[in-house]
């Protein structure tokens, strides 16, 4: 068509980028799998089991429900008690976090900092502290939910109290509110809605929480898992998954509702 | 040459969006389509390619049925006929370059295009129609970062690099300004003259009608109302099809009274 | 002057929200062990807070092996390839469980039940199973990690899939291109900074998750943790402690400036 423009033609970028990114990422996909020792053979002998396993699996042994439903119990007996603990003790470190409850940067920034510092460890880990504390029972597990459950509702609730209205703040200052008036009238009410959905939002996650700690003997129905795969009793395991996944769910669809009518 | 064959289509909710079409469009022509909004210019410029199905008659383009052409054919018959869309449909996270060279992709195996790597002629050509557009400096910039009136050129590149025989053009100015606007169509009106490649635009505006086509055909109400050269779309003409004014440029697009027409 | 009456409050309801949910907390904290605590809990706790701020800064590097840093190593290594084997293979499941890839309301509608079951099956319970298949070890670990990250990664991902602009994809059927050449050109493209996005994010969720999996023989930094716990070696759980609270944190530095990098 025109051969007179050719030298006004852009260079094409160079794709050393693209191609580097891609290298790295090959090589910690490999380093990984070395680490790991993670091959196809090792899958493909794997394999068998795993069908043989999942074949043992149906049909589920029903009757066994009676045996487990006293650790079910336990289950969301766990997951409310440790979430409600979690929920009170948010509440104070919700406010200490918020930068325009507390402006002075040396009160809420430790108090963030501790709070992440938390976060970052997992709930089944702390259920294996304060199992080695209290030993074997439902007591640590309630105890590492309720941290666990600190963890997420005061990071939630830190975060909405931040983004509130400025306006009713600095009405309540004007009127001459003390520090704990001024957090209930002016705060307290524009973030207890979303409080109560950040508590239903952490109790959904503690029920998948607690239904698991009792691996480390923290107490719940986690503890059939091993009981039963000890013994290679597979229809009484997949009872135990169709159970709680039966019962997370109910709960989901419950606590959901609740949700959307708060909000 | 496109030829409609008694086409008719009526939507699942029983609107009618084309009654009874018949009309033939010669190689090389401008037609632009001229109507009322919802008068089924859309309808019936994508019933051309296909991207809306008729539901009777049939439709040949360079004398095949497209209508009754299977998965592959009408891929092999769709390569020929570009198509430009009133929100230029271009991928804007991707380089303007890639996105001509998407009009590409007819011509090559499903293998190839996974890879994203394209011949060094397709590359060629893609610049070259870059060039005719005035754009080729931008080749490597993403698209997101062009003017709407940039965007549309690319597209218009895209159909090129296609190898069109065809360009369907659905309202390519409605978001544009006017003096973009005036690039769009001089860049049609070129490409329409210099490479002979049949052009359909649809437009609503009944002045830039006039100032590019050499044919122009009035929809109303899934009708054929009006078919026949520039200078017999009278201003006069058109207010007695229509019972009053289609819009022009100069106006502003809201203060003509909006008559239902579906 | 009439003064407006104080609005009725509908009493009946609130009893029945209030009273239930005093009835749930009495159920829930009458069955709470109160006499669970061991004698040595409080020497037990000191020991824990002494070792933890004690650490055992020896273990840090061990020339036989078995040390920290290859414990942290292989945690990483679990989590890198875990997240990418979920990231490749909840693709199709995103598509088919987004709305604007399909026609047919029940494919959709399965698709996104999937992926909720997948989501709801715990990971630890997954690791237990593919230790049956391909016995104890990081492999497991992968596995168990790559298969309950499709839950959350597939949802994320279909959403992404829902919001495209649905412009190009017309753009390129007009050109002839087919399905395949469609989702590569015009779909790829749109949706792949949002996935990128989505899968280091669910990375540093498989990091915290990946240290926990050796509690139960799944390979990472779980297994000597718990050993050091079980042998009451608090100096060590400490200097474990702090290097998983350490690499958490550093890659949810690395992974958080890389996802603002990418959308």
């Amino acid at each position: 068509m025109s051969q007179l423009a050719e030298p006004l033609r852009p260079t094409p970028p160079r794709k050393l980028k693209l191609y580097f990114t891609i290298f790295l990422l090959a090589l910690f996909l490999f380093a990984s799998a070395y680490q790991t020792n993670s091959t196809f053979s090792e899958l493909l002998t794997g394999l068998p089991n795993m069908t043989g396993l999942l074949v043992d699996m149906v049909p589920p042994n029903w009757a066994y429900i009676n045996n487990i439903t006293p650790a079910m119990l336990e289950t969301i007996r766990m997951a409310v008690v440790g979430t409600t603990i979690g929920a009170v003790f948010a509440i104070p470190i919700a406010l200490f976090s918020a930068s325009n409850v507390f402006q002075s940067f040396w009160i809420w920034y430790p108090v963030r900092f501790v709070l992440n510092l938390v976060r970052t460890i997992p709930e089944l880990l702390l259920a294996a502290i304060f199992v080695a504390i209290f030993g074997l029972g439902p007591l640590p597990g309630i105890f590492a939910l309720g941290i666990f459950s600190v963890g997420i509702i005061a990071k939630l609730t830190y975060e909405a109290i931040e983004s509130i209205d400025k306006g009713p703040l600095e009405s309540m200052t004007a009127v001459g509110a003390n520090k704990l008036q001024w957090i209930r009238c002016a705060v307290i009410p524009q973030i207890s809605a979303h409080f109560i959905t950040y508590v239903l939002y952490t109790f959904e996650v503690n029920i998948r929480a607690a239904a698991i700690l009792g691996l480390v003997g923290a107490g719940g129905i986690g503890l059939y898992y091993d009981r039963t795969l000890g013994f290679l009793e597979y229809d009484k395991v997949s009872t135990i998954i169709l159970f709680t996944l039966v019962v997370v769910l109910i709960i989901d669809y419950f606590s959901g509702k609740l949700r959307e009518k708060l909000l | 040459m496109i030829e409609f064959k008694n086409v008719s289509k009526t939507y699942p909710n029983g609107t009618k969006g084309l009654k009874d079409i018949n009309v033939t469009i010669n190689p090389g022509e401008f037609v632009v389509i001229v109507g009322l909004s919802g008068a089924g210019k859309s309808t019936f410029l994508r019933s051309i390619n296909r991207l809306h199905e008729v539901t009777e008659g049939e439709i040949f383009v360079g004398g095949t049925s497209i209508t009754k052409a299977n998965g592959k054919q009408l891929r092999r018959m769709r390569r020929d006929i570009g198509m430009i869309f009133q929100q230029f449909n271009l991928v804007k996270r991707t380089t303007v370059i890639n996105n001509v060279l998407s009009g590409r992709v007819g011509y090559h195996s499903t293998f190839r295009t996974m890879l994203g790597i394209y011949p060094k002629a397709d590359t060629e050509l893609a610049l070259q129609s870059l060039e005719r557009v005035n754009l080729v400096e931008k080749a490597y910039t993403r698209s997101d970062q062009l003017s709407g009136g940039q965007q549309q050129r690319v597209s218009i590149a895209r159909t090129l690099a296609q190898e069109a025989k065809v360009i369907l053009a659905d309202e390519p100015v409605a978001s544009l300004d006017p003096l973009t606007t005036t690039q769009v169509m001089d860049d049609l009106k070129k490409i329409n003259q210099e490479l002979g490649i049949t052009t359909i635009v649809n437009l609503h505006f009944i002045d830039i009608a006039r100032q590019y086509a050499t044919r122009i055909i009035g929809l109303n109400a899934g009708e054929i109302v009006f078919d026949g050269p520039v200078e017999e779309a009278t201003d006069q003409k058109l207010a007695e099809i229509y019972g009053q004014k289609l819009e022009t440029t100069e106006e502003e697009a809201k203060e003509v009274p909006y008559v239902a027409t579906s | 002057m009439i003064r407006p009456q104080k609005p009725k409050k509908k009493i009946g309801l609130y009893i029945l929200i209030y009273g239930s949910l005093l009835l749930l907390y009495i159920w829930a904290f009458s069955g709470v062990p109160m006499d669970g605590f061991k004698d040595t809990a409080g020497q037990i706790s000191k020991a824990i807070f002494s070792g933890i701020f004690s650490p055992d800064w020896d273990y840090v590097y061990l020339p036989e092996g078995e040390d920290l840093l290859r414990g942290l190593l292989d945690t990483l290594a679990i989590a890198v390839l875990g997240t990418f084997i979920s990231a490749i293979l909840c693709i199709p499941f995103a598509f088919w469980a987004s709305k604007n890839m399909n026609r047919a309301r029940f494919t959709t509608g399965t698709g996104k039940f999937m992926l909720s079951f997948i989501r709801t099956f715990p990971e630890l319970v997954m690791a237990l199973l593919f230790i049956k298949a391909v016995g104890p070890g990081s492999f497991a670990g992968v596995l168990a990690l790559g298969l309950h990250s499709i839950g959350m990664l597939g949802k994320l991902f279909s959403e992404e899939v829902e919001v495209i602009d649905p412009g190009p994809s017309e753009a390129l059927a007009a050109t002839g291109a087919n399905k395949i050449q469609t989702l590569r050109l015009a779909v790829l493209p749109q949706v792949l900074p949002g996935f990128i996005s989505y899968t280091l994010y669910r990375f540093e969720i498989n990091l915290r998750s990946a240290s926990i999996l050796g509690i139960i023989g799944a390979g990472g930094i779980g297994t000597p943790l718990i050993f050091a716990m079980q042998s009451r070696d608090w100096e060590r759980v400490g200097i474990i402690l702090l290097g998983i609270i350490v690499m958490v944190v550093l890659v949810d530095m690395i992974s958080g400036f890389l996802r603002k990098r990418v959308v």
